[in-house]
């Protein structure tokens, strides 16, 4: 018997792999030498505040090993039993029909052919493909590595990402703070000392940070929350479902109905102006615009002023509770958790989330963002971290083999056709398709305005469909369209590469087995793929650098993507110069030889020892987030992607006048007239929400936002433990369903009790739900998690079939945020929920 | 001897189900004899959290409890098996031994706190070892190791302090708690005046029973709370209001209770 152990890196935390006998018998918190870590602390109130020495996991990642040996593996190439690529190819049996197996050689023989015979009818344009995101970890092997690398040399028609996760602020903030370089999130350096030291109250707003974990940091600011609550911080959760990073704080819980946060924001800011308790020296100095904002809140623009009372209406929260908030708000010194790493939460999310996420900046633009403890902190980032060490993430252009200075040369894609993520079925199905927007606008603001139209001028119609991973019938909208796209004669062929089954690899007609990150060679860094969210470790406690070694040989017949991708480049004629002759470990080598490490540990001890922590230096000066700007004075941050550090424009924001703009300048440029995002934020009636006629029909408000036990669709489904846990999924007959919580007196209203099988349904589609009737949710509001992995159609290949999987998402609009902000919009979504009667 | 042992702060958990799934993440498909053999696949849980909601919308409070073998001091499942199949260790460590118990279904039924499990496969009971394996090797139980707020933690040796699980089972566990939930009250007060309401924020609410008397203030939002009693009927709740007769509401029930709205007349 022989026991070894390995390192790698998950995408929620650096772990220890023991390996009996070529089996994982155990996957723990990587195992470091106490004396390789050097612990920061933080000094506030006579307290010193420091982290244990220890990596702190996100729960799933305890589920690894079920995952990797999960009966859901892709175990071999598939075929469609009724694709034939030289007579009939069935297409309107995707997700219907069964599969056979067969070899590599023949499946890479197959996609080879179909690769030419596309491209060579219609032009390499008529192929396109697109990744989902997150289900391994390691630079070399992430999605935009060997794909894009493989793809840009084929010439294919891209795919654009739409940020599903904080579309508000993406498509609303970057207009009135810029920060378009992480996407309209705030830097958040040093916001844990300046929030130990200096907070007196925090307000979650739409912010469930013990859940969304910082995204990629594990659980390592759990702790930060506890330390806070033992301080005494006060603490308001506005959210219209209790919860968890609610239920482990306690503090004040205010649950306004969904859609309507906006105008509580509005009544805040109408107690501060009618009271004169906002910052006015900062509003002078640091702001533009306010005197337009202050006539259209106290009314003036339409005859609304928009108080306390006139928010209650809307909110159904009482005037006095808003009127309590707004005064400790400015009496205290307030951060508030929204809108940074974590804070996601469903508010920007909906209809014209572009309002309230503009209104959170403009909020605390009014008590002088930038001060002491008055930040946009979601409080799940912002601990000491050493910038001065570069190492690459897979968002950074060096950080992947299609693009960085690691290889020997990048293929450029010289197709100029696009598609847009959430409108991918729209587009294929019903062409032509226009749009406007980049999709991930990281490089100015002007690329939320550019006008898309598909197919674009000389390109050809997508014939050709690559999938890798296949999680869409549990995150996009209104997904029952997707399943129609699959199903459309105009896509000739459709390969799906994945590590799982997952819903959307029954549409393939070819299936390839890929390999997870624990069975292949690959190097990264815990917590960020920096890019777009620059330096985003500093979520962690420790930043680590991890060897990830390859712990098992692949299972059953996977193949690491990389190798899939070689092999197809080497039916294509274009092998040699795909890898360089590098193997993944070799890939792994490149990367840390073009980032700072090897001046800290030479490769031959990285690789061997499997991790190099990077401790803060012990003369570490903090420079808290926007403190600069408050102050004006250049910025100090480390904030690499602000294209105005270090130049002469350093003291200024990235709004086109450098200040916050309570009336866009960018906006009132290029969109003057838009009434749905308007250049100054307006409270607008949900184009689905309580108001609407068909309120009438689906009086219910279904939520679902980030969920809390998996990473999106990863680890639900292909790890049986997490159906033991009841917040997650619940067994009734022996089938895990999703559960859907209804608050007591709807629940009554329906005869619904809780454990009951209920049907979720509207005019999109209906989803079988398990009841969990509690007072964690507010009355007409069903809170059901997104990201459900289980698409279970009990009619399979009916793409309006009723789904038991539990993907809330086939119930939610497609109609984006606004006219011109693409965004997703899965909060606006009314609903009706029934008792089940038909089998369970 | 020294006796290790746990503390729960059940105050701290977040309910993240770690503690849980590296539980049985150690034990699924591996043995570590003499002391435990293999769980069977997703099938047992000898680290479980437990969720308590109390009170109703929107005073609602939500409390995790994790539940492992709380290592009692009679420990009725020694009591219920033969041959000795299940003992005690010298620190204080309750073991059921994988061969001796095959066959004994008795020990499951035993423990009142349903940590023991049956793996119908090797007939055999099964719970928490405290991970005396890795104890033994100087580590620690693998729950602890994944909590991210150190609300399950091991002490070096028995603790008399603390809360007990269930007292009413009259079991004397080595395992004690913090913060395990009991019942509350609370309310909102607001003060109504000519156009509307305000919260009352600063008023003093006393609860008084025969023997004892606590006293808090209301914060902005006018919220009170009373948290961590056990019986509730027989109380009175007493809101005193400058210049008026204090407001008096005898309290009832046997659950958590939230009063809701109590408004201060005009004229404060
Ligand atoms: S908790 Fe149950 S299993 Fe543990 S010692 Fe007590 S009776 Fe035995
Ligand atoms: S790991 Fe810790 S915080 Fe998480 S459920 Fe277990 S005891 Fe609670």
């Amino acid at each position: 018997m022989t026991e070894q152990t390995y390192t790698n890196l998950t995408n929620a935390g650096p772990v220890t792999v023991t390996v009996r006998d070529g089996q994982i018998i155990r996957v723990r918190p990587l195992v470091a030498d106490p004396d390789d870590f050097k612990p920061w602390s933080i000094e506030a109130n006579g307290k010193t505040y420091s982290p244990p020495k220890k990596f702190n996991l996100s729960p799933f990642t305890f589920a690894e090993r079920e995952r990797i040996y999960s009966e859901n593996r892709i175990k071999y190439p598939m075929k469609r039993v009724d694709f034939d690529p030289n007579g009939d190819r069935n297409p309107q049996n995707r997700g219907k029909s069964g599969y056979e197996r067969i070899s590599w050689e023949e499946a890479s023989d197959l996609i080879a052919k179909e690769i030419t015979r596309v491209s060579d009818t219609y032009g390499s344009s008529a192929i396109s493909g697109m990744t989902s995101s997150h289900h391994n970890w390691g630079i070399v092997g992430y999605k935009m590595g060997p794909f894009w690398r493989f793809f840009n040399k084929l010439g294919y028609t891209p795919v654009f990402d739409n940020p599903d996760s904080w579309e508000g602020w993406h498509w609303g903030a970057t207009h009135t703070y810029g920060f378009y370089w992480r996407l309209g999130m705030p830097e958040q350096y040093d916001l844990l000392e300046d929030g130990l030291k200096n907070a007196e109250m925090i307000v979650y707003w739409s912010n469930d940070p013990d859940s969304t974990r910082g995204i990629y940091t594990g659980q390592d600011s759990a702790i930060w929350r506890q330390w806070l609550k033992d301080k005494g911080v006060e603490m308001v959760f506005i959210d219209p479902f209790q919860n968890y990073t609610a239920t482990a704080m306690e503090g004040k819980w205010i649950a306004p109905r969904l859609g309507t946060d906006t105008a509580m924001a509005m009544a805040i800011a109408y107690v501060w102006l009618t009271e004169e308790t906002y910052d006015k020296a900062y509003i002078e100095s640091r702001t533009v615009g306010f005197e337009n904002f202050k006539a259209y809140v106290l009314g003036s623009e339409d005859g609304k002023p928009k108080t306390p009372k006139w928010a209650a209406e809307e909110c159904d929260v009482p005037a006095r509770t808003i009127v309590a908030l707004a005064r400790q708000w400015a009496k205290k010194r307030t951060v508030l958790a929204g809108g940074s790493r974590g804070g996601e939460g469903g508010a920007c999310r909906q209809a014209f989330g572009t309002e309230w996420a503009r209104m959170m900046v403009l909020l605390q633009a009014m008590q002088g963002l930038g001060k002491p403890g008055v930040s946009i902190w979601g409080t799940t980032m912002g601990a000491p971290f050493d910038a001065s060490i570069y190492f690459p993430g897979y968002a950074d252009p060096d950080g992947r083999m299609s693009t960085s200075k690691a290889a020997d040369q990048t293929p450029v894609n010289p197709t100029a056709q696009r598609l847009y993520r959430p409108d991918v079925p729209d587009a294929i199905l019903n062409p032509p398709y226009s749009w406007v927007g980049e999709g991930f606008c990281g490089n100015s603001l002007e690329q939320q305005f550019k006008p898309y139209t598909y197919p674009a001028e000389g390109c050809s119609e997508i014939k050709l469909w690559y999938r890798y991973g296949g999680s869409f019938m549990g995150t996009m909208n209104d997904t029952s369209k997707w399943a129609e796209m699959y199903q459309s004669p105009k896509l000739e062929f459709v390969v799906n590469q994945d590590c799982w089954w997952q819903s959307e690899t029954r549409m393939a007609d070819i299936i390839l087995p890929a390999c997870t990150h624990m069975e292949r060679e690959d190097v990264g860094e815990w917590g960020t793929g920096n890019g777009y969210t620059q330096h985003a470790s500093n979520g962690c406690n420790f930043r680590v650098i991890v060897r990830q070694q390859k712990c098992i040989e692949p299972l059953w017949e996977s193949k690491s993507d990389y190798d899939i991708f070689s092999l197809l480049a080497d039916k294509l004629g274009f092998g040699e110069e795909f890898t360089e002759g590098k193997s993944d470990k070799d890939w792994a080598k490149a990367f840390f030889d073009i980032s700072d490490l090897p001046k800290h540990i030479s490769w031959e001890e990285f690789d061997e020892k499997g991790y190099y922590i990077i401790n803060v230096p012990e003369d570490y000066k903090s420079t808290p987030s926007l403190r600069w700007f408050a102050e004006d004075r250049n910025c100090d941050t480390p904030d690499l992607g602000n294209p105005k550090r270090l130049t002469e424009e350093a003291n200024q924001l990235g709004t086109y006048s450098g200040k916050i703009e309570f009336v866009s300048e960018s906006l009132s440029e290029h969109f003057p007239d838009d009434q749905e995002r308007p250049v100054m934020p307006h409270y607008i009636d949900s184009w689905e929400g309580h108001k609407s006629p068909l309120a009438g029909k689906y009086p219910l408000q279904l939520l679902s936002p980030h969920p809390r036990f998996t990473f999106h669709t990863h680890y639900d489904k292909h790890t049986p433990s997490l159906d033991d846990i009841p917040g997650h999924r619940i067994k009734k007959n022996g089938y895990a369903y999703w559960p859907a919580r209804l608050h007591p007196d709807d629940a009554a209203a329906r005869g619904i009790k809780d454990g009951d099988i209920v049907k979720l349904y509207n005019d999109r589609a209906g989803v079988l739900c398990c009841a969990v009737v509690t007072g964690r949710v507010r009355p007409s509001v069903i809170h059901a998690y997104a990201s459900s992995a289980v698409y279970d159609p009990l009619d399979p290949g009916d793409p309006n079939s009723i789904d038991r999987g539990g993907c809330v998402n086939m119930l939610t609009s497609s109609r984006l945020l606004s006219k011109n902000a693409p965004g997703m919009a899965p909060n606006s979504c009314l609903i009706e929920i029934e008792k089940w009667e038909g089998q369970i | 001897m020294s006796q290790p042992t746990m503390k729960v702060d059940v105050d701290k958990c977040t309910g993240c189900y770690a503690c849980f799934l590296a539980c049985r993440d150690e034990y699924t498909g591996n043995d570590y004899l003499p002391l435990s053999a293999a769980q069977p696949p997703a099938s047992q849980s000898w680290m479980r959290v437990e969720e308590i909601e109390r009170g109703t919308f929107p005073k609602l409070k939500v409390s995790y409890i994790p539940i492992m073998c709380q290592q009692c001091e009679d420990a009725p499942c020694i009591e219920a098996s033969t041959d000795g199949a299940v003992y005690r260790r010298d620190d204080g460590i309750v073991i059921i031994d994988p061969e001796k118990a095959k066959g004994q279904k008795a020990i499951v039924d035993s423990c009142p706190y349903g940590v023991i499990f049956w793996n119908a496969e090797k007939a055999l009971a099964q719970k928490c070892t405290f991970c005396a394996h890795l104890l033994e090797a100087g580590g620690e139980p693998r729950c602890i190791e994944a909590c991210p707020v150190a609300a399950i933690q091991l002490a070096g040796d028995r603790l008399d302090e603390g809360e007990k699980l269930h007292p009413e089972f009259g079991l004397d566990p080595a395992v004690k708690y913090a913060g395990l939930p009991k019942n509350f009250v609370t309310g909102e007060v607001v003060i109504k005046s000519e156009d509307g309401e305000e919260c009352a924020a600063n008023v003093t609410v006393v609860l008084k029973s025969d023997t004892e008397e606590h006293s808090t203030v209301t914060d902005i939002f006018g919220d009170f709370e009373f948290d961590g009693l056990t019986e509730l009927a027989g109380r009175i709740l007493i809101i005193h209001h400058d210049g008026h007769a204090p407001i008096e509401i005898p309290l009832a029930g046997e659950t958590s209770i939230d009063l809701g709205l109590i408004e201060l007349g005009f004229g404060l």
